[in-house]
């Protein structure tokens, strides 16, 4: 089931869908990822940064409270415990590794939330290289302390004001500048989305989680979980604890944002469920499922999770869920508010309002028994920087 | 009119072509049909229409702004093939659009609806040679032509492949980055013109907005040369938009002719 690096496709998804310019970058890229990914002193140098710089490993928690309130035994994957608060930096960290091997001089990189612009300006800072971070220029409102954030690390902050101003123009005004200055800048993409080879990349980078899973279950259970949960906006927190998995008897559960309910009119979607209610179609370099009208325009997606706002999602994503490998589902913004609140509650976890989406799946599918009886749920990151938006909510 | 009539007939009077782009629907689909005919008078050989998408990546901020008027007056596929139907022109018609787009609509319908309503030559910028067999095949079906854009970073393997697929003409993108306005021309220019090797005709796009860099550009042995941005410029200040299409038409067309009478 796995595929191989060198294959552009999963399936009939993936492929490199980009203006000729880039081209010889991507295959530049492919090329340079495949020398470096199994090259023992590019791995040393990597986990080296993830141990000593990242706070890797990641503890695997059993949440008694939690589940004992939810009626299955779960276990949380703390990402949030990640140096800087998301999973975000395992890629970031391997990316800024390889563009230093690929000799290029400058970071260039689209954000969302503001979570992968902060990881792309903690590991520009600690390799020395030129950042600077595309966003939306509503997120840049949204979530300012991120910004912040990345400018004391050095990162330039570039407000992106076209279309709806959130991270599908900031992708969009990113690789127009990669365009531009392919020559001395790696373009580092901060999901497993994107043209190939970026979905395999990135979804390498982030498999340490799911790898780290498989030695901490068997360290705590002897065995492997009978389910694992995870957000899925672009994917990568998905990709990364699924794919370690995906050959072996787990069920893997894709939790998208439903927004405030699975509906769409012909400019915007109430939702950001692409697996759940997108169709086929080509964007930003991929063949992928898409949230799109009926002529093929892109639509708005929305979310109360910023970095689940995407109207793509990876197209290896989109290939498992077609072979039946993974079961997309979603969680509404009001289920994923209240499960923030349980965590908070119970666990004295403040989670991601991402990470929230999973573990109200959980509560509501626990019942069911199709969770089986041991569960893992990735929390990808930390909430810290939802609080306004929960504090709005409340109100 | 096919478009290697077009650059047979240039070729015959020693003449390069003018191929003029603007965004179908920027700012209305009625005043798109006027700019296309004060494009023509003043001297365009090739009509490029973008067909507006919602992401367009490949376009710089004043090709994304028409395609952001369109779209806001309303430009759909549907809405776009009517207009090119309407047009009644022999200047051969070229649609340029973003992938998504024919992929939704069916790839054999999209082409059928190009030869359909006078349609004889697609550009998909994020489309690149290693995707495209299927609407290549479909193109050839109906006699439509399939243009690709090579650029300074083409590598040669791709250079092959790609030229090898490419018929009507093959789009030079003159410099690194995306469609805009620049002061000068780019010497890799020079370069990339002397690297493509075929008997397809040869038009250079990106950045060109003046006679003289037009004329540079047929000096430097191009076949045609491709203006956007200038154009979107003119309908984005609304201001005697016909007439200033059809002066800068007048002026590129002049640039190109008066090239060919020095060499």
């Amino acid at each position: 089931m796995k595929q191989e690096l060198r294959s552009t496709k999963f399936g009939k998804y993936g492929g490199q869908f980009v203006p000729e310019v880039l081209m010889p970058a991507l295959e530049e890229l492919t090329e340079q990822y495949e020398k470096y990914k199994d090259d023992p002193v590019f791995n040393e140098e990597l986990n080296y940064y993830l141990r000593d710089f990242a706070g890797r490993p990641s503890p695997l928690y059993n949440a008694k409270r939690l589940s004992k309130e939810y009626g299955v035994k779960i276990y949380l994957k703390r990402e949030d415990l990640v140096h800087g608060g998301a999973h975000k930096l395992n890629n970031t960290l391997g990316q800024a590794l390889l563009t230093r091997y690929m000799g290029k001089k400058r970071i260039i990189a689209e954000t969302g939330a503001g979570q992968h612009g902060t990881a792309c300006a903690m590991a520009g800072a600690a390799f020395g290289i030129k950042t600077e971070v595309y966003m939306g220029a509503k997120d840049t409102v949204r979530q300012r302390m991120n910004v912040y954030r990345m400018e004391l690390m050095g990162t330039r902050v570039i407000p992106v004001k076209s279309g709806s101003q959130t991270l599908k123009d900031a992708i969009n005004e990113a690789m127009r500048d990669w365009v531009a200055n392919v020559e001395t800048t790696h373009y580092m993409i901060g999901s497993v989305v994107g043209p190939h080879p970026y979905p395999a990349m990135v979804r390498d980078f982030q498999s340490v989680i799911g790898k780290e899973v498989r030695t901490q279950m068997m360290e705590k259970e002897g065995r492997f979980p009978d389910s694992i949960v995870a957000c899925t906006g672009g994917g990568s927190n998905a990709m990364g604890i699924f794919y370690p998995f995906v050959d072996d008897d787990v069920q893997l559960f894709a939790v998208e944002a439903g927004g405030s309910g699975l509906k769409t009119t012909d400019k915007e979607a109430l939702h950001s469920a692409t697996l759940c209610a997108g169709e086929e179609g080509v964007l930003h370099g991929a063949h992928t499922k898409i949230l799109q009208n009926k002529y093929g325009q892109i639509l708005e997606s929305s979310s109360i999770a910023a970095g689940l706002d995407y109207a793509g999602v990876g197209p290896e994503l989109a290939y498992l869920a077609d072979i039946g490998r993974i079961k997309p589902c979603y969680s509404l913004d009001s289920e994923a508010l209240e499960a923030f609140h349980d965590l908070c509650r119970l666990e004295g976890i403040i989670p991601a309002l991402e990470s929230s989406h999973a573990v109200a799946y959980v509560k509501k599918a626990a019942a069911s028994g199709e969770l089986g009886d041991v569960v893992v749920i990735n929390i990808s990151g930390r909430g810290d920087k939802d609080l306004e938006t929960v504090l709005g909510m409340n109100k | 009119m096919r478009i290697s009539e077009k650059f047979n007939e240039l070729k015959k009077n020693n003449e390069g072509a003018l191929v003029a782009y603007i965004c179908a629907g920027d700012p209305t689909p009625e005043e798109t049909k006027r700019y296309v005919v004060s494009l023509i008078r003043g001297g365009a050989d090739i009509i490029e229409l973008g067909m507006p998408f919602s992401d367009p990546v490949a376009d710089g901020p004043t090709i994304q702004a028409g395609i952001e008027r369109a779209l806001n007056g309303g430009m759909t596929p549907d809405i776009y093939f009517k207009t090119t139907g309407a047009l009644k022109v022999s200047t051969p018609l070229v649609v340029m659009t973003y992938y998504n787009l024919l992929f939704k609509r069916g790839l054999p319908k999209f082409v059928q609806d190009c030869k359909a309503s006078g349609i004889s030559g697609i550009i998909v910028p994020d489309l690149p040679a290693e995707e495209s067999e299927e609407l290549g095949a479909l193109c050839r079906k109906h006699d439509v032509d399939l243009i690709f854009l090579v650029a300074p970073t083409t590598t040669e393997t791709r250079m092959e492949r790609i030229l090898a697929q490419g018929t009507g003409f093959i789009y030079l993108v003159a410099r690194l980055g995306v469609t805009g306005v620049r002061a000068d021309v780019a010497g890799s220019t020079r370069e990339l013109i002397e690297r493509v090797k075929t008997t397809t005709p040869k038009a250079v796009g990106f950045g060109i907005s003046n006679g003289k860099q037009a004329a540079e550009i047929i000096r430097a042995g191009a076949d045609g040369v491709i203006v956007g941005s200038a154009f979107v410029d003119i309908i984005a200040s609304r201001k005697d938009v016909e007439q200033r299409l059809e002066a800068l038409a007048r002026e590129l067309k002049e640039g190109i002719r008066a090239a060919h009478i020095e060499s």
